[in-house]
């Protein structure tokens, strides 16, 4: 096929000169491993069966198309939680806008520090989750990431956090890629809960590993706020263990492209993941969440609640996958994907995919794309309710029950609210 | 098939049953010990010179067919389904295959048709009145006909052996023979549609079957004609490492009716062989087209030892306002079924239906769904996937639902369900879905509450529980197509009624 020589053109072009070097064994191992990873796997192309409705050609490029600078007066999200504030600056850690990294029942450390020990922890995570996450469907940007990344922290969580971790990224240049690495590690009955905001960068590839030991629980939200022309490729790749908990809240609101990768996989028996997303989109926004979720134990249950509205051409895009291996009995998996399209030039794209061999399970998937409900909106204009608002009403009653899969009320209230002003605004 | 298969509480015990009566010896399987006149082995250009020559093509046939071999040469095997199997030597196959005493002279009496191809019709349950007028018996078709009157065009290996009723449907002006006399006898027609649904650069197999086919029927139906009786076209393998390609072309000319059944059997060896066969429909404004197959070709023994590669093209297209396609299939033969009925809904309010049972045992492996390409106003499209996996077979529905920006106001509904027999099988779903307008509404739903809302609440009100309703209601599609097949199917659709999903993983 004409398309296999320019996947490892594009690939080379990729990988470059910037290849850091030096380091801990296993951190020099872990780089090899996944760049001979993706020296085979070659750069994401349109026909790759993952990427055909997203085109990854401004991922790939080699120098990042320039982005606007987004400027807004309004609160950044997270701010009301009780937490330590970890600010990166166009991919890079600033430690002067950071607080100070101690924190009850946590240690941070920066990723290059940890990848300079020759004994740490992370040698067991950074890159392990990711290479394992590469089958049975390639992630080359994670590879990428894997082998480049030197920023990013390790965290390791004994016991409960006393406070959430935030992680704020501040984007100050209209160009350049940003690489953050993260891997986090929650022990046996550890309880952390970490947001992420902000762009980061004109280009951003973000990966986090995280392992979640038995009956730990991880709470991860996420807002990718409102810069209108940033691109970005995020991956989660998890592994969870007995009883364990992990859940996982996107809000997106604009951005040209955005594409949210999650990789779970379920160890040990009696875990949960969820993993939910609302996004609201303008013009020439395309968004996309690929989710593939394995369960390898016995009575799980995995959740997959995305919502999306889209206007003005804006693109939306799910593929969720459910593999539940043979002998991962009483699993339950639920995906759900919705989109309301509030014109006509706006598209979505959905593959839920169930792929199961095991015959004492109950996986349900649905997949809905309409426009806003006649009824409803009989009803309310009946009611005397502006044709205008009634449309609103709807329209976030829609996203609310993404929204419903945040834990923390707190947060839940303040997502809400940012998708209200983005209704209200109407342009952007 | 032993029966100390571990079921998990809830799969209704009648169900496992009727599965397993599925998977139990293969009744079809024997062989016609008869002369065969074979095509040199393997694949070529002379070969397909030889397959027209055979077929009394006229030269545009043959160029249309050399063209496709030509672009087939270079073309890739799609490897993205979900079913593994040994690379196939496509030089191994016989590309046509015939009956000796065919070869001569087409039989016009019982007398002349060799007794023994008879015989195979008989022993698969064709009823004897149809297998005298298979065999042009005179008088036949004026005897009192027991039931419905089904026509059936009985293809062995690569020739049709005959076609029944052909006169009766001439009055109607309906015409319905195979496809080799059709190029002979209305070459227009043919020309006019001819891949022009399933164009001969589709896909790896379409194309093979575009350069070598042979045999397949040919169905029009004039404007404003409903077909006085059913059609039929009964492909039986006989030969040893044969290939089957046959291509049905239907057309339904404007506000025409027809329905149309497909049944297909093949001896039990060891060996697997191949079968690639085109169906394209095209339907015109306010016409209707019914699809069944009971697809009933050898699916290998109980340890995966050969069995029939299904790898089949069909496609309706419904060019008119207001058209209509049914595909309704009975999936339980073949070791490899790699199969897409679908619909391209062009004419506006046109509506296309898929239903499907895909039962696969033991060894087998069915990849299977349909595609719903909307491009016209208010089109609307409803799929029902049922997929049983038992043994160790894995069983996969593949389905796209294209809602292009110029379809507004059209609609989709499907729902899929899957169950496992014991914890050996695999039970996968890949749905694709493509929504490009705003004003469409399109709905994938594995659960079971979005059935016909009028129906179930018939079903509710008359105090039925909402499963028991929505399997009713679902085993009603079953039924319905069950029950309109040929005597020859009375066997299977006997043992599917049976089925129900309770039970189902997703």
């Amino acid at each position: 096929m004409a398309n296999v020589q320019e996947k490892y053109d594009v690939a080379e072009a990729l990988i470059g000169a910037s290849t850091p070097s030096g380091g801990a064994i296993w951190a020099v191992a872990a780089r090899e491993t996944a760049l001979a990873n993706l020296r085979q796997m070659g750069a994401p192309h349109r026909r790759d069966e993952y990427w055909k409705y997203t085109n990854p050609t401004s991922l790939t490029a080699v120098d990042p198309l320039a982005a606007d600078l987004f400027h807004t007066t309004e609160v950044r999200p997270f701010e009301m939680l009780d937490r330590i504030k970890l600010v990166f600056v166009d991919g890079i850690f600033d430690a002067a806008q950071s607080d100070d990294l101690s924190v009850d029942g946590v240690e941070i450390e920066l990723l290059s520090d940890a990848m300079a020990k020759d004994i740490h922890w992370a040698s067991s995570l950074y890159g392990v989750l990711e290479a394992r996450g590469q089958s049975p469907v390639a992630r080359p940007l994670a590879a990428l990431n894997t082998v480049q990344a030197v920023q990013g922290f390790a965290i390791r969580v004994t016991g409960k956090a006393a406070k959430a971790i935030s992680m704020v990224y501040l984007r100050g240049s209209e160009t350049g890629d940003a690489m953050v690495h993260h891997v986090i590690k929650l022990e046996q009955g550890a309880d952390l809960t970490l947001t992420e905001n902000g762009p980061l960068a004109a280009r951003a590839n973000t990966v986090m590993e995280v392992e979640v030991a038995d009956n730990a629980a991880f709470h991860h939200v996420r807002s990718q706020g409102r810069d209108h022309q940033r691109r970005a490729a995020t991956h989660i790749f998890t592994q969870l263990g007995q009883e364990s908990s992990f859940k996982s809240f996107t809000l997106t609101v604009n951005g040209r492209l955005t594409r949210n990768e999650a990789v779970i996989e379920f160890l040990g028996d009696n875990a949960h993941a969820t993993v939910a997303g609302a996004c609201a989109g303008d013009g020439d926004f395309l968004h996309d969440d690929t989710i593939f979720i394995t369960h390898d134990a016995v009575n799980c249950e995995s959740r997959q609640v995305f919502k999306k509205v889209l206007r003005n051409g804006a693109t939306g895009i799910f593929q969720g996958k459910i593999l539940v291996k043979a002998g991962a009995q009483k699993t339950d998996g639920y995906q759900l994907s919705k989109a309301l399209l509030l014109d006509d030039d706006s598209n979505f794209m959905a593959k839920p995919e169930l792929e199961i061999y095991a015959d004492d399970v109950a996986c349900s998937h649905g997949s809905t794309c309409g426009e806003i409900d006649d009824d409803a909106m009989f009803y309310l204009t009946s009611r005397g309710i502006p044709f205008k608002i009634a449309q609103d009403m709807l329209t976030l009653a829609f996203l609310h029950e993404a929204l419903e899969e945040i834990e923390n009320p707190v947060i839940a209230e303040d997502m809400g609210a940012r998708l209200s002003d983005w209704m209200e605004r109407r342009t952007g | 098939m032993n029966m100390d298969v571990q079921v998990k509480d809830g799969v209704d015990q009648e169900t496992v049953d009727a599965v397993q009566t599925v998977g139990e010896k293969y009744k079809y399987g024997f062989e016609t010990d008869i002369e065969t006149e074979y095509a040199p082995i393997g694949l070529n250009e002379d070969i397909v010179r030889h397959i027209s020559a055979k077929n009394e093509e006229p030269q545009w046939m043959l160029d249309w067919r050399l063209e496709a071999f030509a672009r087939w040469k270079n073309m890739i095997e799609p490897e993205w389904a979900m079913v593994h199997y040994p690379k196939i030597d496509f030089q191994s196959i016989y590309y046509y295959a015939q009956p000796k005493s065919m070869a001569e002279k087409k039989p016009k009496s019982l007398d002349e048709v060799d007794p023994k191809v008879l015989a195979t019709y008989k022993k698969l349950g064709i009823p004897l009145k149809e297998q005298m007028i298979l065999a042009g018996v005179e008088g036949a078709e004026d005897a009192p006909a027991e039931g419905r009157k089904v026509a059936v065009d009985a293809v062995f290996d690569s020739v049709s052996v005959g076609t029944t009723f052909q006169d009766e449907l001439k009055k109607a002006g309906v015409i319905f023979c195979s496809i080799t006399e059709a190029i002979q006898e209305c070459p227009e027609l043919v020309k006019k549609y001819l891949g022009t649904v399933v164009p001969p650069s589709d896909n790896f197999y379409a194309t093979l079957n575009t350069a070598v086919f042979s045999a397949g029927s040919f169905v029009y139906i004039p404007k404003g004609t409903k077909c006085p009786m059913e059609l039929s076209t009964y492909f039986r393998i006989n030969a040893e490492n044969t290939g089957q390609f046959e291509r049905t072309l239907i057309i339904a000319d404007e506000g025409s009716y027809v329905s149309y059944l497909e049944g297909c059997t093949a001896p039990q060896r060891d060996t697997n062989q191949l079968h690639a066969a085109v169906v394209e429909i095209v339907i015109e404004k306010d016409a209707e087209v019914k699809y069944s197959t009971v697809q009933n070709w050898y699916p290998g023994d109980e340890n995966g030892v050969g069995g029939i590669y299904n790898f089949v093209t069909k496609r309706a297209d419904c060019r008119g306002d207001r058209a209509k396609v049914m595909w309704t299939q009975v999936e339980t033969g073949s070791a490899v079924t790699w199969k897409y009925p679908s619909c391209i809904l062009r004419g506006d309010d046109s509506q296309g239906e898929f239903y499907s049972i895909a039962i696969a045992n033991n060894y087998q492996q069915a990849d299977t769904g349909t595609k719903m390409i909307h491009l016209g106003k208010r089109t609307k499209s409803r799929i029902v996937s049922k997929g049983i996996s038992a043994g160790r077979a894995q069983n996969t529905y593949r389905g796209l639902v294209s809602m292009h920006p110029k379809a507004k106001n059209s609609r989709n509904y499907t729902q899929c369900d899957s169950l496992l027999i014991g914890d050996k099988c695999g039970a996968h779903t890949v749905p694709y879905i493509e929504v490009k307008n705003n004003s469409s509404r399109v709905e994938h739903e594995a659960t079971t509450s979005k059935v016909d809302d009028e129906q179930m609440f018939y079903c509710r009100q008359r105090g039925m529980g909402e499963e028991e309703a929505v399997a009713l209601i679902v085993n009603g599609f079953a039924k319905e197509v069950l029950q309109a097949l040929p005597m020859e199917f009375a066997m299977e659709a006997q043992a599917l009624v049976a089925i129900s999903l309770e039970g189902s993983v997703g």
